[in-house]
């Protein structure tokens, strides 16, 4: 296939998946947009009022990054896994295994995907928190360079996730009992200097930890953690699962008997 | 030239079932073939490799002559896959069902909705175009499945039992389709378990059977190899027992309908005279089975004693 061709093959791919999340928008784009809003105004609002500052700003402005990010996470993971794993369910897949695609290209299209699924909530969830508090943007690259990369990280995580999957329950397991875990622990509602010297220590095996505070660095300009490190920490598990889903893929494994 | 060349195919499951023991086959050019075989002999298997759905084992496949392991890209546009389950997403519209799929194929979105309408058009499905799949019936899924098939003009068109649970106008006009396109010039593969699609469309045939090749010859060389034919015969007046013929195996079915097995060697007509001479008068006469189905069970039984062929 010319570099052409895997061009055209990818674009159709990222849109047939943009169509499938918009198309099916009650159940991908408005949730999160109603569960975030209220976080804004019970966890903001409500308690936040009474918990005072953290990290030098009050309570809505602190938790609105990590929110912001919680759904980009959850979002960019939850459409590769649903749909890469319905495309095996229905035997739609056969449709990319039969054609000349390269596996980079099926992986790239499911990826970018998810991104565009995870960073579109995400701006959703930005310009709802607009109602709730004030927010300014200090560090527009770091900023921009986090969403990226920790939507192709999960995006990546769904793919690999989904892969193995055999039943539907496969697909509930990693986001119930892994990622919602890590995600609440990461540092969302909490600077981690709160923690005892102990947590705070095992708080930094969470990589979450590094995506919400290099985040929350870039919109209000505090991080629990070295941004530059959490950058290098995100980005060498970007590389890590992109090989990894790419072997998968190549092989065969969950697709092909 | 070959369209199809497959050498020495093997492919063991991981549960350790051998469903390839080393195939050897090849398809001429514009041909249209048919590829038999009882439940399990390995026709999917073949054709799942073939399709790069299943990893072989071993063994070489070359499509007009580009190799699958090393010139996969190239060989894999010439081939259109209709498989036998319908597999493309419920939830689409068919009209993006058949574009996307030529985008897969690196086809740009102008000339994949030309493409798309053509074959819509072509086989009766243009008006539902805007349609969610799932709401179409089993014959238009499978129509839906030949055109998504079609969009990047293959050279070799493969369909695993096309015509499965299809009533028998569409399968007629199916038919047709298939002929007018092998008549263009794309070399077809089938296969199916109604042999006489079979017989009526293909020129040659290979039988597979327990991951082997038991035939692969032209459809005449096969059908001259029928040593036996048997025919039912509708009786005017019921009788009470079958009548003994030399030369004929005669079975009684019910009071007015005889099974006569006609060896290659005795002609119908001492049939008839030896009838009438003992006075049984024969109002109307059919084949028991189509006659490539009465080779295929009587090849299959020779091969799989005990087993029933499907």
């Amino acid at each position: 296939m010319s570099a052409r061709e895997q061009w055209v093959a990818f674009l159709t791919l990222v849109t047939k998946e943009i169509r499938r999340f918009t198309r099916i928008w009650p159940q991908t784009l408005l949730p999160p947009a109603i569960t975030m809003t209220l976080y804004f105004v019970i966890f903001g609002n409500l308690i936040g009022s009474r918990i005072g500052d953290m990290g030098g700003f009050d309570y809505m402005q602190y938790i609105v990054p990590g929110l912001i990010m919680m759904s980009v996470i959850q979002n960019s993971y939850g459409n590769v896994v649903s749909s890469f794993f319905s495309t095996k369910f229905q035997h739609s897949i056969e449709e990319m295994l039969v054609s000349p695609m390269p596996s980079h290209v099926i992986l790239n299209g499911y990826v970018v995907g998810g991104m565009v699924r995870g960073m579109l909530v995400g701006l959703i969830v930005s310009l709802l928190s607009l109602f709730f508090t004030h927010l300014s943007m200090q560090h527009v690259f770091i900023t921009i360079t986090v969403v990226v990369l920790t939507a192709a990280l999960f995006a990546l995580g769904g793919f690999i996730n989904a892969t193995f999957a055999t039943k539907f329950d496969d697909i509930a397991i990693v986001p119930t009992f892994i990622l919602t875990p890590l995600t609440y622990l990461g540092g969302v509602f909490y600077s981690i200097d709160l923690l005892p010297e102990f947590w705070r220590t095992v708080s930094l095996a969470n990589p979450i930890v590094y995506m919400v505070n290099a985040f929350r660095y870039g919109v209000l300009g505090v991080s629990d953690v070295n941004v530059y490190a959490s950058l290098g920490v995100i980005l060498a598990f970007v590389i890590a699962f992109y090989l990894f889903a790419l072997w998968l893929l190549h092989r065969g494994t969950g697709i092909r008997h | 030239m070959s369209a199809l060349t497959i050498r020495n195919l093997t492919k063991t499951y991981a549960n350790g079932v051998q469903a390839l023991k080393g195939i050897d086959l090849e398809v001429k050019k514009g041909d249209f073939f048919a590829l038999l075989g009882p439940n399990g002999a390995g026709k999917s298997t073949t054709i799942g490799v073939i399709s790069s759905l299943v990893n072989k084992t071993g063994g070489d496949v070359s499509i007009f002559g580009y190799s699958l392991d090393t010139q996969r890209s190239l060989a894999k546009k010439q081939i259109g896959v209709v498989p036998q389950e319908f597999n493309f997403n419920q939830f689409e519209k068919v009209f993006d069902i058949v574009v996307t799929q030529a985008g897969f194929y690196g086809i740009p979105a102008p000339l994949a909705r030309e493409r798309a309408e053509k074959y819509l058009r072509q086989l009766g499905l243009w008006d539902k175009r805007d349609k969610q799949s799932r709401t179409l019936s089993g014959g238009m899924k499978r129509r839906l499945m030949i055109a998504r098939a079609l969009v990047h003009e293959p050279e070799l068109l493969i369909l695993d039992e096309p015509t499965a649970g299809v009533d028998i106008e569409l399968r007629r006009s199916m038919w047709d389709f298939l002929t007018r396109l092998n008549e263009q010039g794309k070399t077809i593969i089938l296969t199916t378990h109604y042999l006489e699609e079979a017989e009526s469309l293909c020129r040659h045939i290979a039988i597979i059977d327990h991951g082997m090749i038991a035939e692969n010859t032209d459809m005449k060389s096969l059908l001259e190899q029928l040593q036996v034919e048997t025919f039912v015969l509708d009786l005017a007046r019921p009788v009470t027992e079958a009548p003994q013929l030399e030369g004929f195996e005669v079975w009684l079915r019910d009071a007015k309908t005889l099974e006569v097995a006609v060896p290659k060697s005795e002609s119908l007509n001492t049939l008839f005279v030896e009838l009438a001479r003992l006075n049984f008068e024969v109002m109307s006469m059919r084949n028991k089975a189509n006659r490539l189905e009465e080779l295929f069970v009587r090849l299959v039984e020779q091969n799989l004693p005990g087993e029933q062929a499907s």
